[in-house]
C-alpha cells in the first residue's frame, strides 16, 4: 500500500464525498424545511445527467449542454413540486414514501422508454481532458479535481447564500420552525418552491458533473439515494453543515474501505479469506458508521432543533 | 351499572367481531378452494400466482404489524425475507435440505437480526427510522451480492424443495400451496391474537399517545423491540416459503424496492387492518402480473397508480369497501 | 415529623438564556393537597414536568418516598405510584373510554408480555377501571370513544386515568381548565373526597377552587418559590398580593 495510491484514494473519496453533497445538501434542506420525505431526488440527478447526454447531442458544447440541463432540470423539479408533492406536504410521513415511491417507478422507467435501457456516455470537456500526475508519477484525471473543485465551491457559495442572505435566514428560520415563520407573514409557499428548486438544481448539478466518468444509465439515481440518505441521517435532517461533514465522511469511509479492506483485514488473517471477507465488510461499512452515530446521538450529529 | 356497561360492552364487540371474522373467512376460503377452481380452468398458472401472492402476505402482514399497529414504518422489512430465503439457500448448498433445520434456522436468524437492529433502530423515531431501517436493509443486501460461494450478485439455485423429516411432502406444486396457506393462516391468527392481547394493547396505545403511555408506566421500546422482532421471524417464514417456492434465492429479494413494495402492499390494501396486508398482495402482484403481461412499460403505469392510490383512497382497498358496505349494505 | 412524600432541592432549569425554574426548594407531606400557584410563564407547566419526569432538570434533585429519582425516566416514576394529569388533556382519542383506564390500570397489574388473550375482556383489569370512572362520575360512557367525549369528559378521563394508577402521589396540572361551572364544582366536590387518602400537588388558576382544596400553598413567580404557607397566610402576604393575587381576587 503505497502512499501515492492512498492519496488517489483519498482524492477519490473526497470526490464522492463532494457529489453526495451536492444531492445531500438539497435533500436535508427540503427535508428541513418542508418536513418532506423525497425518495425520488435521486431521480433529478439521474435527470440531470441525461439532459446534459442530450443538450451536449444537440449542441457539441459541454457548457452549453450544463448550462441548458440544469435549467431544463429545474423547470422539470418544479414542475414536479406544483403537480404532485404540493399535495403531499400535509400528508404523513408514510404517504409521501409511498408516493415518491410510485414516482421512482414511473420515472425510471420513462427514463428507460425515452433513453433506452444502454448507458450513456458523455465526453469529458477539451479543457479539462487528461491527467496529472500526482506523488510517484501516478496519473490523476483533471476532471476529477475539476468535480472536486466546483463540489467545494457550491458548498462555500451555499454556506454564504445561507448564512448572510435574508432567503438564506428565512431557511434556516423554516428548517427550525417552519409553522413560526409561516406566521411570521412569509409566504411559506414560495419559500418552499425556493428551497425545493435550490435543491433540484444542485443534484441534477452533481448529475451533469459526473456523467463524463461514468455510465449514464436508468438505475444511477437509484443507488447514490440511498447513500445520500445516510449522509442526511448522519448529518442530521436540517443541517447542512451536518451533510457537509458527512457527505466527506461517507465518501472517505466508503472509497477507503473498499479499496483497503482487503489489505487491512490482511494483517490479521490468511490472504485468502480476506479477500472473501474484504468486499463484504467494505460493502457494509458505512451502514455500520450510520448505526453507530444514531446509537450515540439519535439525531445525528448537528441536529436542527425545534422539530 | 358496572354489570349492565359490560354487558353493553360485550354486545358491541360482538358485533364488530363479526365483521371482523367474516372478511377473512371469505379471504381463506377463496385461497382454499383456487386449486380446485385452477385444476377446473386448467389454469395452472393461478396457482404459482397464488402461491406467491401469500408467500408476500405472510411478510405483509407482519409489516402492518409493525407500521399499522405499531406506527413503525420499516423500510428495510425485505432484509428478513431475505435472509429466511438465504437460509434455505446456504443450507441446501451445504447439503442441509430438510425444513425441519432450515425453517427454524431462517426465523431465528431473522429474530437476532431484527434485535440486533432493532435495538440500534428503535432509539430513533420518525424519518430516522425509516432510514435506519433502510440502511440496514441495504447491508444485507450487499452482503448477499458479496458471497460468492453462494452465487453472489447472480444468487443460486435451491436443489431441492424443503424435504419434512426426509419425506419429499413439498414437491407438488399443489402440497405446496397448502402447506403456504397454513403458514400465512398460522401468521394471521398469531397477529390477530397479538393485536387483542394486553402486549398489542400497549402497542396501540403508543402509537395513540406515546407520553401518556410513558407516564402511566410502560417503557414503550421494550415491546416495539418484541414486536419488531416477531415480525422480523414472520418475514424469516416468508423467506422461507419463497426461496422454496421459486427453487431460487438471490440478493434481489432484499432490495430496498422490495422493501419499499412490501409497504406499498399494506397501504393498497389498508393500513392497520390485517386483513388488508393479504387484500393489498394479491391486489399488488396480480395488477404487477397483469399489466406486465400486457403492456411493454407497466411501470409507467404502475407508478402513478400507487401515487393516485395514497393520495385519494385512504384507507386502500378495506376502507374503500367498508365505505361501499356503509353506504350501500344498511338497506 | 414524618417523611415528605415529595421533596424538590433546589430545581433548576433554563431553555438557553431564560429561566424556568430558579432554585425550587419544596415539600410536600403525605395526606397534604399542596397547592401551586403563579401568573402564566412563572413555570409551574416546566415544574411539574420535571417533577414526573418528562423534563430533566439541569439542576437538583428529586426526591420520592424517599428514593432519589431525578434521574428515572417517567415510566419508572409512574410505577413507583407518582402519577399525573395533563394539563392539555393527554387521554388515547381512539380506544373507548374503559380501555384508557384499563390500561393504566394494566400497567401495575402483573406482565403485559402476554401475547395470547383478550386484554379487552380482563375482568381484572375492568373493575378497577369502572370503580376510578365511578368516582370521576363517567362512568355511563365507559364504551365511548375518548375522542368523541365534551371536553369536560375529557378531563374527567384525565383524572380517572391519573386514580386507576393507585397513585402515592398525585400532580394535577390545571384539572379546572376550559371547563364549566358545574363541571368545575364536581371536581372540587371530588378533589375533597379524596383529599386525606391521596397526596395531590395541584397547579390551579382558579382561586376559588385553589382555596377550598388546599392545605398549603406554594407560589411560584418567575421561577422562584416565593413562600409556602398555609391559604390564609398566603393570601394576606403582601408580596404575593402585589405580584399575583391583586389580579385574581375581586
Amino acid at each position: 500500500m503505497s502512499g501515492t495510491l492512498f492519496l488517489v484514494q483519498v482524492l477519490n473519496g473526497l470526490q464522492l464525498g463532494v457529489l453526495l453533497f451536492l444531492i445531500a445538501a438539497g435533500l436535508t434542506l427540503v427535508f428541513g424545511v418542508m418536513d418532506f420525505i423525497n425518495l425520488a431526488h435521486g431521480v433529478q440527478y439521474m435527470l440531470g445527467a441525461y439532459l446534459a447526454v442530450a443538450f451536449y447531442g444537440l449542441f457539441g458544447n459541454f457548457l452549453v449542454a450544463l448550462v441548458l440541463a440544469l435549467l431544463a432540470a429545474l423547470a422539470f423539479g418544479l414542475l414536479l413540486e406544483f403537480l404532485v408533492f404540493r399535495l403531499l406536504y400535509e400528508r404523513d410521513h408514510l404517504d409521501q414514501v409511498i408516493a415518491t415511491f410510485g414516482i421512482i417507478l414511473f420515472l425510471n422507467h420513462a427514463v428507460r422508454v425515452i433513453w433506452g435501457a444502454a448507458p450513456l456516455t458523455l465526453p469529458v470537456p477539451d479543457a479539462f481532458t487528461g491527467s496529472v500526475v500526482i506523488g510517484n508519477g501516478l496519473l490523476y484525471p483533471v476532471w476529477r479535481l475539476v468535480i472536486i473543485a466546483s463540489g467545494l465551491a457550491v458548498a462555500a457559495g451555499l454556506y454564504l447564500l445561507v448564512s448572510f442572505t435574508r432567503i438564506g435566514m428565512l431557511v434556516r428560520a423554516g428548517a427550525t420552525n417552519a409553522r413560526m415563520v409561516s406566521a411570521l407573514g412569509v409566504d411559506i409557499k414560495r419559500l418552499f418552491m425556493i428551497v425545493f428548486g435550490f435543491g433540484t438544481m444542485l443534484a441534477g448539478f452533481a448529475g451533469i458533473m459526473i456523467a463524463p466518468i461514468i455510465s449514464v444509465d436508468p438505475g444511477m439515481g437509484t443507488n447514490i439515494l440511498i447513500l445520500a440518505f445516510v449522509v442526511i441521517v448522519i448529518g442530521g435532517i436540517g443541517s447542512i453543515r451536518g451533510a457537509f461533514l458527512a457527505a466527506l465522511l461517507i465518501g472517505l469511509v466508503d472509497t477507503l474501505g473498499r479499496s483497503f479492506s482487503v489489505d487491512i483485514l490482511r494483517l490479521v488473517m490468511g490472504p485468502s479469506p480476506a479477500r472473501m471477507v474484504g468486499p463484504a465488510i467494505a460493502s457494509m461499512l458505512i451502514y455500520v458508521l450510520m448505526a453507530v452515530v444514531l446509537y450515540v446521538r439519535p439525531t445525528g450529529l448537528f441536529p436542527v432543533r425545534g422539530r | 351499572m358496572t354489570g349492565a356497561a359490560l354487558v353493553a360492552a360485550n354486545g358491541a364487540r360482538t358485533l364488530r367481531a363479526r365483521r371482523d371474522t367474516v372478511l377473512p373467512a371469505l379471504i381463506f376460503l377463496a385461497f382454499a378452494l383456487l386449486p380446485v377452481f385452477a385444476a377446473l380452468t386448467a389454469e395452472e398458472y393461478l396457482l404459482d400466482s397464488a402461491t406467491r401472492i401469500m408467500v408476500f402476505a405472510v411478510a405483509a402482514v407482519a409489516l402492518d404489524l409493525l407500521v399499522g399497529y405499531c406506527g413503525l414504518i420499516s423500510f428495510g422489512h425485505a432484509a428478513f425475507i431475505g435472509l429466511g430465503a438465504y437460509a434455505v439457500g446456504i443450507l441446501s448448498a451445504e447439503g442441509i435440505g430438510d425444513a425441519l433445520v432450515a425453517l427454524p434456522v431462517a426465523i431465528v436468524v431473522s429474530m437476532l437480526f431484527a434485535w440486533i437492529t432493532g435495538i440500534v433502530c428503535l432509539r430513533t423515531k420518525g424519518v430516522y427510522f425509516i432510514m435506519i431501517t433502510l440502511a440496514f436493509g441495504q447491508m444485507v443486501y450487499f452482503v448477499a451480492t458479496s458471497l460468492a460461494p453462494y452465487g453472489g450478485d447472480n444468487g443460486l439455485t435451491v436443489a431441492a424443495r424443503s424435504t419434512i423429516a426426509g419425506f419429499a411432502l413439498l414437491k407438488s406444486d399443489r402440497a405446496f400451496y397448502y402447506f403456504t396457506l397454513l403458514c400465512l393462516a398460522a401468521t394471521y391468527l398469531l397477529c390477530r391474537a397479538l393485536i387483542a392481547s394486553r402486549f398489542g394493547r400497549v402497542l396501540r396505545g403508543a402509537r395513540e399517545n406515546a407520553t401518556r403511555m410513558a407516564t402511566i408506566g410502560f417503557t414503550i421500546r421494550r415491546f416495539q423491540l418484541v414486536a419488531y422482532v416477531i415480525a422480523g421471524g414472520l418475514g424469516g417464514l416468508s423467506g422461507f416459503l419463497l426461496g422454496n417456492s421459486t427453487e431460487f434465492v438471490s440478493p434481489e429479494y432484499m432490495s430496498w424496492q422490495r422493501s419499499g413494495e412490501l409497504i406499498v402492499m399494506v397501504i393498497l390494501g389498508g393500513v392497520g387492518t390485517l386483513d388488508g396486508a393479504i387484500v393489498g398482495s394479491a391486489a399488488y402482484l396480480f395488477a404487477e402480473e397483469w399489466l406486465s403481461s400486457t403492456f411493454e412499460s407497466w411501470q409507467v403505469i404502475f407508478g402513478p397508480l400507487i401515487v393516485l392510490v395514497v393520495l385519494f383512497a385512504r384507507g386502500g382497498l378495506i376502507g374503500l369497501t367498508t365505505q361501499l358496505w356503509r353506504r350501500f349494505g344498511h338497506a | 415529623m414524618p417523611e415528605p412524600v415529595l421533596r424538590l432541592e433546589g430545581l433548576r432549569k433554563s431553555f438557553g438564556s431564560l429561566v424556568v425554574t430558579d432554585d425550587v426548594t419544596l415539600d410536600v407531606m403525605p395526606g397534604e393537597m399542596h397547592a401551586i400557584i403563579g401568573p402564566n410563564g412563572a413555570g409551574k407547566t416546566t415544574l411539574i414536568n420535571q417533577i414526573s419526569g418528562l423534563i430533566p432538570p439541569d439542576d437538583g434533585r428529586i426526591l420520592f418516598a424517599g428514593a432519589d429519582v431525578t434521574a428515572l425516566p417517567p415510566e419508572a416514576r409512574a410505577l413507583r405510584g407518582l402519577s399525573r394529569s395533563f394539563q392539555i388533556t393527554s387521554i388515547l382519542p381512539g380506544f373507548s373510554v374503559l380501555e384508557n383506564v384499563a390500561l393504566a390500570v394494566q400497567a401495575r397489574d402483573g406482565s403485559s408480555l402476554r401475547f395470547i388473550g383478550r386484554a379487552a375482556d380482563e375482568t381484572a383489569l375492568n373493575l378497577p377501571a369502572m370503580v376510578a370512572l365511578e368516582q370521576t362520575g363517567i362512568a355511563d360512557r365507559a364504551q365511548v370513544r375518548a375522542g368523541e367525549l365534551s371536553h369536560g369528559e375529557k378531563r374527567a378521563l384525565e383524572l380517572a386515568i391519573a386514580l386507576a394508577m393507585q397513585p402515592t402521589l398525585l400532580l394535577l396540572d390545571e384539572p379546572m381548565a376550559g371547563i364549566g361551572r358545574e363541571e368545575t364544582e364536581r371536581q372540587v366536590e371530588l378533589l375533597l373526597r379524596l383529599k386525606g387518602e391521596v397526596t395531590m400537588v395541584l397547579v390551579e388558576h382558579d382561586m376559588a377552587a385553589v382555596f377550598a382544596l388546599a392545605d398549603r400553598i406554594s407560589v411560584l413567580i418567575r421561577g422562584h418559590v416565593l413562600i409556602t404557607d398555609l391559604p390564609e397566610v398566603v393570601r394576606a402576604d403582601p408580596q404575593v398580593v402585589t405580584a399575583y393575587l391583586g389580579e385574581q381576587m375581586e
